[in-house]
């Protein structure tokens, strides 16, 4: 079974270590907050201007001076900090965050990558993305495998407008895990009842299997 | 010296059509409420406004777009407004779309007197079309020019008489890089206090920035997207 949003973002919560600084972007993403591991702390940075997000707050305790990049009500934890945009896309470019998680509509095997705009349709801008996808350290795309109809969306090249190029260097579907390397995508790990071939034949781009490839545990 | 104007009305008077303007907030939260109602009031039109956001159907930004009033938008994210889709569509209202990032940083270049900056932001996308790319380190960088606005507009929680100003949470968001680079720069305040009652380690622009400051009243600060958790 492919894996559904919930465990796409369970997945890549695998992924934090403690002490890291994360950016999770709008959608799955957003989700991997709901499942840090035991034991690892790690400090959520809003690209408004917020390091330290806490939980949404209880009802009748929402604060509109207080939201984060997807512009919902939030609370700030013991050790938050509050700045200015400039300062916070300042430290994202500066190499200080150390994961960013955000969602997309393409991927390329050569880590190129499509999420803001669709010709033709109305465009609503790039927001931070343009900003994070360029000087982030580490990027973890969380996406469907395929299109609603059954096209894959990790591709030699990407169709859609870029967002950024070269800089994705691994991506959680909900077919399995891939790293972008030079020779393109690599299979690490497939989801529980998914087959070697059904990622072979959803896969556009260059797609190697690596030897010590592994079923996910979910 | 003595900046402090009467109410929203006086800050704006010299806002004449076709100017430029910077708006502070992100989504609705930090925008310079009583400002933009004034705008609206004095129905100044052929206005180019850089705003990360431009607001919602009725409030915001989305008021001056109801009235016709902007020209055009520069914005990072435009999404949450049916008005500002339709004008686009029919070609009446012109946007420029710029990475998040390089909107902050544009407006701190010229706070900052410095006449551009070289970005990451956009480089091998369609937001590098005719821009100057330039390698340092082995990365290609995009040049980006300060941002030059006749006027900013921010809110913040407090200032003194004097033009020095606190924000609160994140309402700060683009509202200082805003105040330090517009040529002339109003601010509307939650809290208009005199000089002193501002603890100096705690002023986040500097009154240097400000050209005008009111007492604004009657925030309604409304929110973009109320989440909750339930009490356990």
């Amino acid at each position: 079974m492919p894996l559904n949003k919930e465990q796409i973002a369970q997945r890549i919560a695998k992924e934090l270590r403690d002490g890291y600084y994360v950016n999770l972007g709008i959608g799955i993403p957003t989700l991997v907050a709901n499942y840090i591991p035991e034991g690892v702390n790690v400090v959520l940075q809003s690209e408004n201007g917020l390091l330290g997000m806490g939980p949404f707050p209880f009802e009748g305790e929402e604060d509109p001076d207080l939201i984060n990049a997807g512009k919902q009500t939030v609370t700030t934890l013991p050790g938050s900090a509050i700045f200015d945009s400039a300062m916070s896309f300042g430290m994202i470019r500066a190499g200080r965050v150390d994961l960013t998680v955000l969602g997309a509509m393409e991927v390329a095997d050569n880590g190129d990558i499509a999420n803001w705009k669709i010709p033709g349709k109305m465009v609503k801008g790039m927001g931070g993305a343009m900003d994070l996808v360029a000087a982030a350290k580490n990027i973890i795309v969380a996406m469907q495998h395929t299109n609603p109809k059954g096209e894959s969306k990790l591709l030699p090249k990407c169709t859609l407008p870029l967002t950024g190029v070269g800089c994705i260097k691994k991506v959680v579907s909900d077919l399995g895990v891939f790293d972008i390397t030079p020779g393109g995508f690599v299979c690490i790990e497939y989801a529980p009842g998914v087959t070697i071939d059904e990622i072979k034949a959803k896969t556009a781009g260059r797609l190697t299997i690596a030897d010590d490839v592994k079923e996910m545990a979910v | 010296m003595n900046k402090v104007v009467a109410n929203a009305d006086e800050a704006i008077k010299d806002i004449n059509s076709g100017a430029t303007l910077m708006l502070g907030g992100f989504g609705l939260c930090g925008i310079p409420e009583n400002c933009i109602a004034a705008l609206v009031r004095k129905g100044v039109n052929n206005l180019t406004c850089i705003s990360n956001n431009a607001g919602v159907d009725g409030f915001g930004i989305g008021l001056m777009l109801e009235q016709k009033q902007v020209k055009k938008m520069i914005s990072s994210y435009v999404g949450e407004n049916a008005e500002f889709e339709r004008q686009l569509l029919s070609g009446e209202l012109e946007v420029e779309l710029i990475p998040q990032g390089t909107l902050a940083t544009r407006c701190m270049a010229a706070g900052y007197g410095m006449p551009a900056v070289y970005l990451l932001a956009g480089y091998g996308t369609e937001v590098a079309d005719g821009k100057e790319v330039r390698e340092f380190n082995g990365k290609n960088y995009l040049m980006e020019y300060a941002f030059d606005s006749d006027f900013a507009i921010v809110k913040a929680w407090k200032g003194d008489t004097t033009g020095n100003l606190v924000f609160k949470e994140t309402a700060r968001n683009f509202n200082p890089m805003m105040a330090m680079a517009g040529k002339i720069t109003i601010a509307e305040v939650e809290h208009l206090v005199q000089p002193g009652e501002i603890d100096p380690d705690h002023v986040h622009v500097p009154g240097i920035y400000v050209n005008k400051i009111f007492q604004g009243a009657n925030y309604e600060k409304r929110i973009e997207q109320r989440t909750v958790r339930k009490r356990s």
